[in-house]
């Protein structure tokens, strides 16, 4: 793999510098490597999310206008330590609490309630919500052992948007939860992406295969199926989802006359071409069952290097939620006029 | 020779002592982790130990607490991921329980396993038989309550020895959490990595109180 760096160790550091500069002045780097939004008012409920490195452009791509106060970066694929948590939250808070929100992977669970108990120590209030959109991962019954995958855009876009008006740390973690609860994703991965400092794989899959609900580490998922087409392989995709939505006790069924958001994802090396093909798909999908698409992203956000692979991602709407969704945001990841 | 306790002075160089046996033992911890893991765990606690030792050595300490503290601190920042909180949390957790002391002694050395096991369970889930690093803390950590009499050195054999005995016992056990999960029966015939590294630990500690 031809890949445009220099010393691999620092690659980590190199990425936030340059994603700093991409920020114009809107967002600054602090202590190692915290990226946090330049002006943030007093007393209000912060947001900070954060993860590993490599999976540009998020997380760190998200602060922004309207968007993530403040991302805690960890190294390539490493969850960011706790002080690194620590100081982001300390940078981020006014006075008013902070909710962590971010994918749920043992390492960066493990580092962030670290990181909430250091800052507990400073008296600053923490509230965690974890990110659990794969639907492949664990069952309706246990979702709460989910991954976070490509979902985290349009949860982190509606919980920031929530966040510039509520008035308490309970309020934003309430509205958290429920956007959590109403965004599922499924994925699949049909090459590895590899890591910068090693050259290597991250996972292996035969050549002929897809892994259908695969994770972006090379976590297994529901299964692997033979190699096919984007109109076999979407509806595949979608029927896990609306069954996921059935399944799940704690949510009501997609059903006709639901609005929701749309989201197709590009884990690194799939080509726009390919994601729209999937998106007309979706679409036509979609409109059979009746479902209308309020808002569609495409694009690749959330990847894993040169990794090929597709995800969709649904959060079904209500109301409130929609409010949320159409506040004007601008960041580096996603910007909506 | 029997040794009651240690002062602050000894317990700063044998928590030093720990973090080089680690550092040398690398590519035993590599070829463990080989097995079972994505190999990435002797190179891990490498780069913590060695952060542990500049920090160690650049700092002063007024007693044992601040010691494991500052260890803890040292071993999250610069290895990140779950092993990172996980042997960060052993010795903060571990730092805990032994507020103001001066002497580190074998009821100490309990009290300090005891918390660390605690914490090191909390914090990542894990129990004993599920093939992790606990499978050397939590017989390390019962051990020390049979030895809360005993002088110093021969408190710490014991429990090394425990230590030892868990790592070799994770073997036989199938793999139920983290990335060895994955391999399922497969995982039989290997000991757990990160109980590898507490054995050393142990071990470490021992042969600094024994000399």
């Amino acid at each position: 793999m031809k890949k445009l760096i220099n010393d691999p160790l620092k690659v980590a550091d190199e990425l936030i510098d340059g994603l700093v500069e991409a920020y114009d002045g809107d967002c600054v780097k602090v202590g190692t490597r915290s990226i946090i939004k330049k002006e943030i008012p007093e007393g209000k409920v912060a947001l900070l999310i954060g993860g590993g490195a490599g999976h540009e452009p998020i997380y760190h791509g998200l602060v922004g206008t309207n968007m993530a106060d403040g991302a805690a970066c960890g190294d390539i694929f490493a969850a960011p330590p706790p002080d690194i948590v620590l100081e982001a939250t300390s940078a981020i808070s006014r006075g008013n609490g902070v909710l962590y929100l971010y994918g749920n992977y043992a390492g960066d669970v493990m580092n962030f309630d670290i990181g909430a108990e250091l800052s507990e120590e400073e008296g600053i209030e923490v509230k965690t919500v974890l990110i659990t959109d794969d639907v492949c991962s664990a069952p309706p019954e246990s979702k709460e052992e989910r991954r976070g995958i490509a979902g985290l855009v349009l949860i982190v876009k509606m919980v920031s948007a929530a966040s510039q008006s509520v008035e308490t740390l309970d309020e934003l973690e309430r509205i958290a939860k429920l956007t959590v609860l109403q965004t599922r994703s499924v994925g699949v991965s049909m090459s590895p992406g590899s890591i910068p400092a090693t050259g290597k794989p991250t996972f292996e899959i035969d050549e002929g295969l897809i892994g259908l609900g695969m994770g972006i580490h090379g976590e297994p998922g529901v299964s692997e199926i033979p190699m096919t087409t984007a109109d076999d392989l979407t509806p595949q995709m979608l029927d896990l989802i609306f069954k996921d939505f059935t399944d799940d006790s704690d949510v009501d069924d997609l059903k006709e006359g639901d609005e929701i958001l749309l989201f197709v994802n590009s884990l690194g090396a799939t080509t726009m071409m390919e994601c729209l093909i999937c998106l007309r798909k979706a679409k036509e999908y979609l409109n059979k069952r009746g479902v209308r698409v309020y808002d569609t992203i495409v694009g690749p956000l959330v990847t894993c290097q040169e990794m090929s692979g597709i995800s969709f991602s649904i959060t079904k709407l209500n109301d409130e939620l929609k409010r949320y969704w159409d506040v004007p945001c601008e960041s580096v990841c996603y910007t909506k006029l | 020779m029997a040794k009651e306790s240690l002062d602050v002075s000894e317990s700063l160089e044998m928590v030093k002592l720990v973090a080089r046996k680690i550092i040398e033992s690398e590519p035993i911890l590599t070829d463990a982790d080989r097995n079972l893991g994505d190999g990435d765990h002797g190179i891990g606690m490498q780069r913590g130990m060695t952060a542990v030792l500049e920090k160690l050595e650049s700092d002063s300490f007024a007693d044992i607490k601040s010691i494991f503290n500052a260890a803890g601190m040292a071993m999250m920042s610069s290895m990140g991921g779950a092993s990172g909180a996980l042997f960060g949390t052993l010795f903060r957790s571990g730092a805990k329980a032994l507020d103001g002391k001066l002497a580190f002694d074998s009821s100490s050395l309990s009290d300090f396993l005891v918390a660390a096991n605690e914490g090191v369970q909390a914090r990542g889930g894990a129990s004993p038989g599920d093939k992790t690093m606990i499978d050397a803390l939590d017989p390390a950590a019962n051990e020390s309550l049979q030895s809360k009499e005993l002088p110093i050195n021969e408190a710490l054999g014991a429990v090394a020895s425990a230590a030892e005995s868990g790592r070799d016992q994770s073997k036989d056990m199938v793999a139920t959490m983290g990335r060895a999960k994955t391999l399922g029966e497969k995982s039989v015939g290997h000991p757990d990595a990160g109980a590898c590294s507490i054995a050393i630990i142990f071990r470490a500690m021992a042969e600094f109180a024994n000399n």
